[in-house]
């Protein structure tokens, strides 16, 4: 056969006839899936993949939400990694909450769990007790305690003052006003003890029983039989309480408002943090800076960071385990 | 190849989202094309909830509206500055043609941002002289950089309360005129029970004490915020640190920073009959005019008296000055209305013999020259006190700036600091505030 001779396709290799057909089920099948998909992908691009590119768009500009944004670089980058004292309070308290708030919710919220479970009568009763707190509305709880700690007026220091023991200053004092904080977030733990106890529950009680007759004690039990069955509700536990606990705001807002005794209504500047900004989360700083002083670019900054974080957090609670599984290959 | 398609898919993507954006960010805009005879219904969000001030609002209305009979009046009471802004930046039918905020903090902010309407062209148009209608201390806070897109809409004085019977107790025959006589007299009338606690504090210094904002003392010094730059300058005027110093001086006359700081938990709410003063827990306090209606409504246990607050001992001649700020009106940008809104404007501010009824109805200070003069004014002597302090050539209101009140925060946040002892350099503390401040103001710059 000659180079210039066009080669004929033997017939045994003969062209797809179907490829068209599968082309078009192909097709199909994308649509398809694509037609379930919708719903969810809808809401993702428009409550999340549309924010978060506006977010992105904005950080490099210079906004105020009334005039057109102009472009201004890194401007806003600068202003808050290097020019705003604020930054690094509020992401100190921040980490501060996930590390500290999130650490005791779950420990309490699986010690409280534990001994509801173990309760032979009045279940019902304590059950109830536990979870109430957390039907409570958080402004309310939050005002709720401002009054008891309130350390001049508060039922809970004039008590300790008459058993001579030195009241703190709770809300009103820097040091205290995080731990006071995290007293709150525990008041209300009925959320993580129910998750807790529906997963304590589901612990077969067969390798309870083989474990006793192995002389298991109660410490015993609980790290081999327990523990391994209910990690993977703690480690939903840490994640979510981290991502939570990264956009934590209304309480710390509402709490600082209160204690520094300044007056809700017009023409009032609320300033968060308060006392010594000891109480300001880079939620409220965001919300400050967009809405207070107009300064969008800067908010978005700080909005990206904080997301950022809170990725990288929770991917790697996610491949580690939270140090509670072994990491799956 | 796929590659190549995938790189023009996400550059069109981007460009695309680029677009939508930027479509995203456009304002909504307003109109001064109006014709203000032709039937409208406008409205204004104003935030006064006081029913008696409710009350004074409403009625101020309706006086419009018998003026201006093409022109209905939907009022919204109780708006926080924060609420109208959000509205503005939304726009849509159910955002205010009429807009006023409570503190003057913000009025750079918004003729800056141009959210609220520059009101010299309408002045213009109707033959309102501003210079002589209004003192130059209101025209000044309600502008920015020649730019007046608001006016005042009546006015606040502070000046100091004060117990007369604790005085008499004391035996101090008149209220302090100096800084000298303030602290003195402080330590005088400070009472304490048995245990050491106090029963009544002579004045409560504390910054975060409910109107004790360092920026309402500091006026007593006639300070100056920002050099003919715009530059910050507390660090460079001597008088940043000389009231600084007076603060924790008042506060050492009376037990300290943190004795004081725990008695002021157990105050109740400002405008509460549990508050500082109305309970005889302090007997100097300071405060702005519409106290005085409170202390009488309440029924006050025992006589009261108003002063200007001291000045410092080497500007004893400007004694009778203080702090100004007041109530401010303005058009919004996205108002559909303007004219008919600049109608309403003109008629709650402009009018004499509006401005004078409603002051007298809320117990605020008119902000024109010929209500301030009008002999139908209120008579009360411990009201005409304030009506003196607006008077004063002294007295002094914060200078507007770009970013509205963020400078104002930034000092308070340093105050705080200071007063608590926490600032062990204060001129290096001053210098960083300054650069903090420029900082703040130069990334507000478009």
């Amino acid at each position: 056969m000659s180079l210039v001779e066009s080669p004929e396709r033997p017939a045994a290799t003969a062209p797809r006839p179907k490829a068209p057909a599968l082309r078009r089920k192909h097709r199909g099948q994308r649509l398809r899936t694509l037609g379930f998909l919708s719903p969810w992908l809808v809401g993702f691009s428009v409550f999340f993949g549309y924010p978060l590119l506006a977010t992105v768009y904005f950080s490099f500009m210079h906004y105020n939400q009334i005039q057109q944004p102009s472009f201004v670089g890194l401007r806003n980058w600068k202003y808050v990694f290097t020019q705003m004292p604020l930054f690094g309070p509020a992401l100190w308290n921040t980490l501060w909450l996930v590390v500290v708030m999130v650490a005791l919710r779950v420990v309490f919220g699986l010690g409280i769990g534990l001994l509801v479970t173990k309760i032979k009568s009045g279940v019902g009763f304590f059950r109830t007790a536990f979870y109430l707190p957390y039907l409570a509305p958080p402004v309310a709880a939050t005002v709720a305690f401002v009054f008891l700690l309130n350390p001049g007026t508060g039922p809970v220091n004039e008590i300790l003052e008459a058993l001579g023991i030195p009241a703190p200053g709770w809300f009103n004092d820097a040091a205290w006003a995080k731990p006071s904080l995290v007293m709150l977030s525990l008041w209300g733990i009925g959320d993580l003890m129910v998750i807790f106890m529906a997963a304590l529950l589901d612990v077969p009680k067969e390798q309870y029983e083989a474990a006793e007759l192995d002389g298991a004690g109660a410490w015993a039990r609980f790290r081999y039989v327990t523990w391994p069955s209910i990690t993977p509700i703690v480690l939903f536990a840490v994640v979510t309480g981290v991502v939570q606990t990264m956009q934590y705001y209304t309480q710390a807002l509402v709490a600082g408002k209160l204690a520094s005794g300044v007056t809700i209504g017009p023409g009032t500047v609320i300033q968060p943090g308060y006392p010594d900004h000891s109480t300001l989360t880079v939620p409220q700083l965001v919300y400050s800076l967009g809405f207070q002083n107009f300064n969008t670019g800067a908010a978005c900054v700080l909005s990206l960071v904080l997301f950022v974080i809170a990725m990288a957090v929770t991917t790697l609670l996610m491949r580690k385990r939270a140090g509670l599984l072994p990491a799956e290959d | 190849m796929p590659r190549l398609r995938m790189r023009i898919c996400l550059s069109a993507a981007l460009a695309g989202a680029g677009l939508i954006l930027s479509g995203c960010a456009n304002p909504s805009v307003g109109s001064d094309r109006d014709d203000p005879t032709q039937p409208v219904t406008l409205k204004f969000w104003h935030g006064w909830s006081n029913p008696a001030e409710v009350k004074a609002v409403d009625d101020s209305i309706a006086r419009f509206e018998k003026l201006h009979p093409n022109i209905k009046v939907k009022t919204v009471n109780n708006v926080t500055d924060e609420t109208v802004n959000q509205a503005l930046r939304a726009g849509g039918d159910d955002a205010p043609d009429v807009v006023s905020s409570f503190t003057t903090n913000n009025v750079g902010q918004y003729c800056s941002s141009g959210m609220w309407v520059d009101l010299d062209p309408f002045m213009k148009k109707t033959g309102v002289e501003k210079a002589k209608v209004f003192p130059k201390t209101f025209l000044d806070y309600t502008s920015y950089q020649g730019k007046q897109c608001a006016l005042p809409l009546l006015a606040d004085a502070y000046g100091l309360y004060y117990n007369k019977d604790a005085f008499k107790e004391a035996g101090i025959e008149r209220p302090p005129r100096t800084m000298s006589e303030f602290k003195r007299d402080a330590a005088k009338l400070t009472k304490r029970k048995a245990g050491g606690s106090y029963e009544r504090a002579g004045f409560m210094p504390n910054f975060r004490l409910y109107q004790n904002s360092p920026d309402r003392l500091f006026a007593q010094w006639g300070p100056t915020y920002f050099d003919k730059k715009g530059k910050a300058q507390l660090a460079k005027d001597p008088r940043t640190r000389q009231f600084l110093a007076t603060q924790r001086e008042l506060m050492d006359a009376q037990g300290g920073y943190a004795a004081l700081e725990k008695f002021r938990t157990t105050f109740g709410d400002e405008m509460s009959p549990q508050s500082s003063f109305m309970s005889q827990k302090a007997a100097m306090h300071m405060d702005g005019e519409w106290r005085g209606l409170m202390l009488k409504e309440g029924k006050a246990k025992f006589d009261w008296g108003t002063a200007p607050l001291p000045v410092p001992d080497d500007q004893a001649d400007t004694y009778g000055r203080g702090y100004l700020t007041g109530t401010v009106a303005g058009i919004a940008h996205n108002s559909k209305h303007q004219n008919a809104a600049w109608e309403l404007v003109r008629f709650l501010t402009v009018d004499t013999d509006q401005v004078v009824r409603f002051a007298n109805a809320i117990h605020n200070v008119p902000s024109t020259f010929a209500a301030l003069t009008s002999p139908k004014l209120d008579a009360d002597p411990s009201f005409r006190t304030f009506i003196d302090i607006a008077r004063n050539p002294h007295s002094q209101a914060m200078p507007p700036s770009i970013n509205g009140g963020q400078y104002i925060t930034a000092f308070q946040d340093f105050a705080y600091n200071a007063e608590a002892g926490k600032v062990p350099d204060l001129g290096k503390g001053l210098r960083d505030l300054d650069a903090q401040i420029d900082a703040d103001n130069l990334q507000s710059v478009n």
